[in-house]
């Protein structure tokens, strides 16, 4: 057991730096380790070489808890074999003093046979383990104990069972959908997928899944104005397990579809943006995702209209909910919700790189070949729409009109064939902690002596104290008066 | 009643009770030094002759003085313990959920669990000064909550609204009242084995064991429903999100503690490992709460 206190202070202290140094793959903001690396250039590709920004699956980390499960099996191993041996063996014999035992009793009565009698049936009903000699009755209690601690222990073998199966089988993905648009589970339709090493990508669940519509609601006064108060994603899905059916995931209430389940994890504004080109065509159009940037859902979105003629066009835009004017003179947001939606951008020519083979995020624009649109007086030129407003570019390149309003919601999309495995294990964890800290282990002795008196004790095989009641009630049920109060505190 | 009423009503009483535990811990602390004087001159009076009776300082420490300033010290306590009792009501009554959605109201529901779970524990029991050390505790909390960490009344954002956030939050604070009480006996025990005036199973030794016996198994299964909460929440039960890790931290120290608590070898150190563990589940109320963030940093301030 010493190893084991040695192993778990290791594995409490091992665990700290994950919390105070950015990690890859935990949820909260996916660009930290990247930030982190920009900060402290000279210092984070030390921390990287020694696993610090991956530290809970840093071999180091392995090495402590397979070193302490390998130990607790050790231990718990010789304790299985220990117990089925005590389960077979009756209880031991009165140790000869038995005054010097927990709640010693000694006095006459009137039949020394009869009270052992009674004793023994006494303890028998009160589920204790009995062997009756002819002068003693040998009791014993409280092997739960014992099979509580053993299924305590052997259920964290069962947990990291469960944990590894998710991590190998399973996988994790995010899609963001605008309202109207079905996604279909196949790899490449996720935005973003972390499969484990042995999760099965081309047998995804065949399914399809349709955001028919997204509300948010906002408070609307006091001093947390502008919180989130409630969202709603109405989907639509059909599934060849499942069938067809709807839905509304909301958070904390996921759409599971036979193991493969949809969480709502955040949402946005998607504005209905149609670019005409110098001919009038239609060279864009439809709802375009803008990622909010805060609290207010100011949000940032480029549109890319690649085949516009007589040149390509690009639209840097700025998507404001409830725009207000701000102390400096520009527009900023007020509210989360869309009060006064205006979208504002800025204009580019050129080539947009679309065709060189690279690939291109769809929310940034690569201004190594583009040139600002501007006006004749040299000064970049810049639009602001309302829904229903058109603006001309200058020069004729064509215009932009603000058609509506979408919203998009982001999904985070799991599959973990390992979670029934960890629950299983997190009760037997449960139960096996509540009974082996819960249940007293003890031994019960009655004897009859030469001189013809009768003594009883009981001794503790844990750290539990004995129930001195139980004491009380054997003695009186054989006789023998129980101990006043006071003499009990000193027993103690 | 109104909601801004009854939200009113619980922030007097917070104050009312704020103003009870602070009289208790003037009349303890007068008690102790009045104890103290007559401690040194009993001392004086049996040094002379060298005939002291060695149960005597123990006994001393042991026992709770039963004189009137005492008694009205614990009076008081347990009227403090009433009053807060009643604010953590109204505050729940006026948000028309559990009071425990945000930092102050963790703070407050809190100050309430540790005092109510000492005077359950104490019944009984010798505790002696460790009373006026939980008075001490508790007002701190309180005061952090109400100077540091108050926010009105108001309705949870949707991540919160859960009845896992009853569950997960509910064993998480009684746990973590427990653990205050552990820590406090702790201490206790540590210094008296310190000044070498305990046997390893002082009655502290006994208390701190017993409330962590309880309140382990409950953290336990406060990380265990915090874990489903985050599977129905995030679509995965554990992250090692920082608050995640921390709970583990905390988890694992108590572990260490109660394994050293069965091996001889350690048990005179098994009381730090339990410190430890209390230090690493107040950092991460107060630490990862306030300065790492993480998926939990809506806890609100
Ligand atoms: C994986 C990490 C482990 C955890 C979280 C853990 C946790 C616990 C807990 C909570 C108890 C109950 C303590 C009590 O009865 O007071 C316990 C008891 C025990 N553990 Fe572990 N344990 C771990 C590993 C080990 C290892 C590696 C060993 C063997 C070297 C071990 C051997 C024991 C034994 C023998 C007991 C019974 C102690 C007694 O009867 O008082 N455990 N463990």
């Amino acid at each position: 057991m010493r190893t084991a206190i040695v192993l778990l202070v290791l594995l409490a202290l091992t665990a700290v730096p994950g919390s105070v140094l950015p990690q890859r793959g935990v949820a909260s903001d996916p660009a930290a380790v990247a930030n982190f690396a920009r900060e402290h250039p000279d210092l984070a590709p030390w921390l990287d070489r020694l696993s610090l920004f991956n530290v809970y699956s840093a071999p180091w980390f392995a090495a402590v808890y397979v070193l302490l499960l390998v130990s607790m099996t050790g231990c718990v191993v010789p304790r299985c074999a220990q117990l089925w041996h005590d389960y077979r063996s009756e209880p031991p014999p009165a140790p000869r003093r038995l005054s010097r035992e927990v709640g010693h009793r000694h006095g006459r009565v009137e039949s020394a046979e009869k009270a052992l009698g009674a004793a023994a049936d006494h303890l028998r009903a009160k589920r204790f383990r009995v062997s009756v000699t002819s002068h003693e009755v040998r009791a014993e209690k409280g092997r739960l104990r014992e099979l509580g601690n053993l299924g305590f222990h052997l259920s964290l073998l069962v947990l990291l069972f469960g944990v590894a199966g998710g991590k190998l089988l399973g996988y994790e993905g995010r899609v963001a959908l605008v309202e109207g648009v079905t996604f279909a589970n196949v790899s490449s339709s996720y935005d973003a997928l972390s499969p484990g090493p042995w999760a099965d990508l081309p047998g995804l669940e065949p399914l399809e899944l349709t955001l028919d519509d997204f509300q948010a609601e906002f408070e609307t006064e006091g001093a947390r104005f502008g919180e989130p108060r409630a969202f709603e994603a109405a989907v639509s899905y059909s599934s060849i397990d499942e069938g067809d059916g709807s839905f509304t995931i909301r958070p904390n209430q996921p759409l599971d579809i036979d193991g493969t389940k949809f969480f709502l994890t955040g949402h946005g504004y998607a504005p209905e943006l149609t670019v005409r080109d110098g001919n009038g065509d239609i060279a864009s159009s439809g709802p375009t995702i803008f990622l909010p940037v805060d609290p207010a859902f100011t949000s940032d979105g480029v549109i890319k209209a690649p085949d516009a003629r007589p040149t390509s066009l690009a639209l840097q835009g700025l998507f404001l909910p409830t725009a207000v004017e701000g102390t400096d003179g520009k527009d900023v947001s007020a509210f989360p919700d869309q009060v006064n939606p205006v979208v504002q951008f800025t204009a580019y020519t050129g080539d947009l790189g679309l065709d060189d083979g690279s690939t291109q995020s769809v929310f940034a624009l690569d201004f190594t070949d583009l040139e600002q649109v501007r006006r004749g007086d040299g000064t970049p030129w810049r639009a602001s729409l309302a829904p229903g407003q058109t603006v001309r570019l200058p020069d004729g390149l064509g215009s932009v009109t603000f058609d509506g309003l979408s919203r998009f919601a982001n999904f985070q999309i799991a599959r973990d064939p390992g979670k029934e495995v960890s629950l299983l294990a997190a009760i037997l964890l449960m139960v096996g902690l509540t009974a082996s800290l819960a249940v007293p282990r003890r031994r019960t002795w009655v004897r009859v002596n030469d001189d013809g008196t009768i003594e009883l004790a009981a001794r503790s095989l844990s750290r539990r104290p004995v129930p001195l009641d139980e004491l009380d009630e054997l003695a009186t049920r054989i006789g023998l008066s129980p101990a006043d109060a006071g003499a009990r505190k000193e027993e103690t | 009643m109104t909601t801004l009423d009854l939200a009113r009503v619980s922030d007097g009483l917070v104050s009312t009770a704020l103003a009870v535990f602070a009289l208790a811990l003037v009349v303890y602390a007068v008690d102790a030094a009045l104890a103290r004087t007559r401690g040194v001159r009993a001392r004086e009076l049996v040094s002379p002759s060298g005939r002291a009776h060695p149960e005597v300082r123990p006994q001393v420490q042991a026992t709770p003085g039963i004189g009137s300033l005492t008694r009205s010290g614990a009076l008081l306590t347990l009227l403090g313990t009433a009053v807060v009792c009643l604010a953590v009501l109204a505050r729940g009554l006026a948000a028309g959920r559990a009071p425990w959605g945000n930092m102050y109201e963790f703070g407050l529901t809190g100050s309430a669990a540790v005092a109510v779970a000492f005077l359950l524990y104490q019944r009984g029991r010798p505790v002696g000064r460790l009373s006026a050390w939980m008075v001490a505790a508790v007002l701190v909390l309180l005061g952090v909550s109400v100077t540091s960490l108050y926010t009105p009344v108001d309705d949870l954002v949707p991540v919160l609204n859960s009845r896992w956030l009853v569950v997960h939050v509910a064993a998480a604070i009684t746990a973590g009242a427990l653990f205050t009480v552990g820590a406090l006996a702790t201490v206790a025990h540590l210094v008296l084995q310190g000044r070498g005036r305990s046997r390893d199973d002082d009655h502290f030794a006994e208390l701190a064991h017993t409330v962590h016996l309880v309140a382990f198994p409950i953290w336990t299964f406060a990380v265990i429903a915090g874990a489903v909460w985050a599977e129905n929440a995030w679509g995965r039960y554990w992250g090692w999100d920082p608050k995640e890790t921390w709970a583990f931290i905390t988890w694992v120290f108590y572990a260490a503690h109660l394994h050293a608590l069965s091996t001889a070898a350690w048990r005179r150190r098994a009381g730090y490992l339990a410190i430890a563990g209390f230090l690493a589940f107040l950092f991460n109320f107060f630490g990862v709460n306030l300065w790492i963030p993480g998926l939990h940093s809506y806890a609100g301030v």
